[in-house]
């Protein structure tokens, strides 16, 4: 069975900067997948390219085994895109935009029952005959969700799909997503809420300067992390043991947080050494490392620059 | 009907569709002005003498000011349509679709063309109560008018696909389709111009659209309608040769 999508060294210049270095991956038929990187690491242009809105300079992208620039109807046909940005058409309703976007897959009106559906689920049933240009920020979003999903793509790239949006659009949009990847759609995720990558996505690619760094399931690169976490709240006035000391990784709410690495710190030699010296502790507690972490460690960069 | 023929007639409604909803500024407002022209032409130019044999003034005035207004809104119409989508954004949704280069081509192309079509019949149906309009040369007529439509429309789409922004789309209205449209012989013979203007005309395309679709009026214009038929078709062909490459390319569409 041929991939959801493959990525074959695929390159793009603009002049002399390299966006993309031969990157080169496949995503599995019903995958939930996350590329993640931050601002400038190429995740963008890669989702361009696959949605055929940039020219690669060199390499190849099948979706669903077709080539998107030998083969692009077939390719376009099975895929579905929610851009990033908010953007929408001013001339029509939600319902006519949608109506339009399956014709222009070659779908007619044997895809108006899912649209309605659609609409009902996204919660935009009350909106349906309104002008897209009245509708808020929110509401636009969910339309361009319905617009990536109406030809009912067997592969859903969603870049960057809850940025700026409420909690209850969020929970909206991932309870239908699971939905759709129950009943078998891949799904490619890119998102800077990384918590949200985690929870949602089996494997993750993490791209930065143009070339993969990471592509493991989340389990493996979560448990890659050779560190742990320890916080500590200090009773007043008490201060952290000497050797301790370089090992400090940062201040949450008036707890310093250790960071351990397994293989060498454990958290009983840490305890020994508050013992042996007498540092009162009022609280403590523990974190193992999250994808934020795991983040930082590839990229050197923080997960909010992340987008 | 395949799904690559529906697509194709989907973006052709969407196009109408998109002229149609703002009808006032598309079609209604261009007739109004083409109607001022005459009524000011008309009067100031009362009493000359017959341009062509038995074709008095207003009646010469009239193919023109359509022509010129067939020019004027199928250029606007496709270069309008792309460089909205272009700055909105929305031309994504398009261009993630699965359509050719035909298919854009068509449609764009199509939708300008009933644009005018509806603009044309406008001013015929307001301008025929007064002024007497013989059609001599049907075949002649609906072929200048779907070349000229055509090539206008072709235009308007290139002009789109280069635009980054409206200034560029302004750009070229004022500086190419606005002077080359007054300076085709809309409102004089150009046997009535300076030899050096008279021989300059001839090499302005618009010139021939606008001279080969009133022959198809009156059997008689300034130069043989098979050289009317011949520029207006090198036009439409040429137009249309380089729009296609940037289609097929993804000329300033695809970074």
């Amino acid at each position: 069975m041929t991939a959801a999508l493959t990525i074959s060294g695929v390159r793009k210049t603009y002049g002399k900067l390299e966006a993309l270095k031969g990157v080169e991956f496949q995503i599995q038929r019903g995958e939930f997948f996350g590329l993640l990187g931050p601002n400038g690491a190429g995740k963008s242009t890669l989702i361009n390219i696959i949605a055929g809105l940039v020219q690669m300079s060199a390499g190849s992208v099948t979706v669903m085994g077709h080539d998107t620039v030998r083969d692009f109807r077939a390719a376009r046909r099975s895929l579905g895109v929610v851009p990033q940005e908010l953007v929408f058409d001013p001339f029509f309703n939600v319902t006519d935009m949608l109506r339009i976007q399956a014709g222009y897959y070659g779908c007619g009106e044997e895809v108006w029952p899912w649209i309605d559906e659609m609409l009902q689920r996204l919660d935009l049933w009350d909106k349906r005959k309104v002008s897209m240009r009245a509708l808020s920020g929110g509401m636009k979003r969910r339309v361009l969700i319905a617009q990536a999903l109406v030809h009912q793509p067997p592969v859903v790239i969603l870049d960057e799909p809850t940025a700026g949006v409420d909690v209850e659009l969020r929970r909206t949009l991932w309870r239908f997503m699971r939905d759709l990847h129950r009943k078998g759609t891949t799904v490619v995720l890119t998102t800077h809420y990384l918590e949200e990558a985690q929870e949602m996505c089996e494997r993750i690619a993490i791209i930065d300067k143009g070339e993969i760094k990471a592509l493991e399931t989340t389990a493996q690169l979560l448990a890659r992390h050779p560190f742990r976490f320890l916080r500590l709240k200090l009773a007043e006035g008490a201060s952290l043991p000497a050797e301790l000391q370089p090992l400090v990784a940062g201040q949450v709410n008036g707890s310093l947080e250790l960071k351990l690495e397994t293989a060498k710190t454990s958290f009983g030699s840490v305890f020994a050494a508050l013992r042996r010296d007498g540092v009162a502790i009022e609280d403590v507690q523990t974190r193992d490392p999250d994808l934020e972490d795991i983040f930082v460690e590839l990229t050197g960069r923080k997960a909010e620059a992340a987008a | 009907m395949t799904p690559n023929q529906r697509g194709f007639f989907t973006l052709l409604k969407k196009e109408i569709k998109r002229f149609w909803a703002v009808l006032g500024q598309t079609v209604t407002a261009p007739v109004i002005t083409a109607l001022l022209y005459l009524l000011v032409f008309a009067q100031a130019m009362k009493g000359r003498a017959p341009v062509y044999p038995g074709v008095e003034y207003t009646e010469f005035l009239v193919p023109g000011l359509i022509m010129m207004t067939v020019i004027q809104n199928a250029f606007a119409n496709t270069s309008s349509s792309l460089i909205q989508s272009k700055v909105m954004g929305n031309l994504v949704f398009l261009q993630m679709a699965p359509l050719g280069p035909w298919e854009w081509f068509g449609a764009y192309v199509l939708a300008a063309i009933v644009r005018t079509v509806l603009v044309a019949a406008a001013m015929l149906i307001v301008v025929l109560p007064f002024v007497r309009l013989p059609v001599h040369e049907p075949l002649a007529l609906v072929a200048v008018f779907l070349l000229s439509s055509g090539s206008l429309a072709v235009l308007g789409l290139i002009a789109g696909i280069v635009a980054q922004k409206f200034d560029h789309i302004a750009a070229f209205t004022n500086f190419l389709i606005t002077p080359m449209s007054f300076l085709s012989g809309v409102f004089y013979s150009v046997h009535a111009l300076p030899p050096f203007w008279f021989a300059a005309s001839h090499f302005n395309p618009f010139f021939y659209l606008i001279d080969g679709f009133r022959f198809g009026f009156f059997g008689v214009a300034d130069v043989p309608i098979w050289q009317s038929l011949l520029w207006a078709s090198g036009f439409f062909g040429l137009m249309t040769a380089i729009c296609l490459w940037m289609l097929m390319t993804g000329y300033k569409m695809k970074r």
